[in-house]
C-alpha cells in the first residue's frame, strides 16, 4: 500500500455553499448519491421489464415498483442538486419511503396472496438485503442532523 | 458447471457447447478482487483517508475483470445458451459495467474519506453482481 497523504486524486472544484444552509451535497451526501443512483436505476429498470412484459401478473406490485423507482430517482436529484429547497423535496421522499417499505413490508407479511411477485420493498426489502428499509433511515439522518455551521 | 447440466439432463436437453463456457474461474475470481477492492475501500475510509490512485489502479483492474466476465457471458449467451429473464440479465450486465466507473466519477469530486467509502461500497456492489449475475444465468433467480 502506498504512502496515502500524498497523491490524493481529484478535486473538490465546488466548495459548500456560503449561505448557511446545511450541505446535503457533499461528503457522506455523494455516498448517498452513489447509492440511491444505483437503487433509481435497478428499480426503475425491474419495473419497467415488468410492466412492459408481465403487467397483467401483478399491476399493484409493478405500480409500485414504478412508484419506488421514481422516488429514488427524485431523492438522487435532489441529493446531487442540493439546497434549501432540495433538501426539503428529498426529506419527502425518504419519508415517503420508509412509509413505503413499512406499509408494503406489513402487507406482503400478512397477505402474500396480494403480492403475488415482488416488489423492492417486498418483506422489508429482504430481497435486497434490506437497503431498501435502512436507506431512508439514513437518509433522514443525514438530511436533519444538525448543521455543520 | 454441475448444477446447470444436472438441470439440462432433467428436461432432457442435451447440453449445448458454446466452444467455452461462461468460466467458473473468472466470476471468483472477479468476486475476490470486487471484495478486495471493497475492503481497501472500506479500509481507507475508515482511516479517515481520501482515496489515492492506488484505488483508481484497484477499479481499472475490476473493470478487466468485469468487461472480461460480460463479453464471455454476452459470448456463450448469443451463441444459444437459453436465459429466463433476457432483459433482466441485460440490465444487470449494464449495472455490473457502469457501477466501477461511476464510483469513480463520484469519489473523484470527493476527496475526502467518503470519497473512500464510494470505491468500498462500488466494489461491494459488483461482487453482489457477480452473484446474481450467476442466478440469472443460470436460472435459479
Amino acid at each position: 500500500m502506498p504512502e496515502d497523504q500524498e497523491q490524493v486524486v481529484g478535486t473538490d472544484e465546488s466548495a459548500p455553499t456560503p449561505t448557511g444552509g446545511r450541505d446535503i451535497q457533499h461528503g457522506f451526501g455523494r455516498v448517498l448519491v452513489f447509492v440511491y443512483g444505483l437503487f433509481a436505476l435497478s428499480a426503475g429498470a425491474r419495473a419497467t421489464v415488468q410492466i412492459a412484459t408481465k403487467f397483467h401478473v401483478a399491476p399493484v406490485a409493478y405500480l409500485l415498483s414504478a412508484l419506488a423507482a421514481a422516488i429514488y430517482l427524485a431523492a438522487t436529484v435532489c441529493l446531487a442538486v442540493g439546497g434549501e429547497r432540495a433538501r426539503r423535496i428529498a426529506v419527502a421522499c425518504f419519508s415517503v419511503e420508509l412509509a413505503g417499505v413499512l406499509a408494503v413490508g406489513t402487507a406482503s407479511e400478512i397477505r402474500p396472496s396480494a403480492f403475488p411477485d415482488a416488489t423492492v420493498w417486498s418483506g422489508f426489502g429482504s430481497g435486497y438485503g434490506f437497503v431498501p428499509l435502512v436507506l431512508p433511515v439514513i437518509g433522514l439522518w443525514w438530511l436533519l442532523r444538525t448543521p455543520r455551521s | 458447471m454441475p448444477p446447470r447440466r444436472q438441470a439440462a439432463a432433467a428436461t432432457g436437453v442435451p447440453p449445448v457447447s458454446y466452444g467455452f463456457a461462461v468460466p467458473e474461474f473468472l466470476r471468483i475470481a472477479t468476486a475476490a478482487v470486487a471484495l478486495a477492492l471493497a475492503a481497501f475501500g472500506f479500509f481507507t475510509a475508515w482511516r479517515g483517508r481520501p482515496p489515492v490512485r492506488a484505488h483508481l489502479y484497484g477499479v481499472a483492474v475490476l473493470e478487466l475483470f468485469v468487461l472480461a466476465l460480460v463479453i464471455t457471458t454476452v459470448v456463450s449467451w448469443a451463441r444459444g445458451h437459453r436465459v429466463h429473464e433476457p432483459a433482466t440479465l441485460g440490465g444487470y450486465l449494464f449495472a455490473f459495467l457502469i457501477v466501477p466507473p461511476a464510483g469513480v466519477g463520484l469519489a473523484r469530486m470527493e476527496p475526502t474519506r467518503w470519497g473512500s467509502l464510494i470505491i468500498g461500497v462500488a466494489g461491494l456492489v459488483e461482487a453482489v453482481l457477480v452473484l446474481r449475475l450467476q442466478q440469472l444465468w443460470s436460472g435459479s433467480a
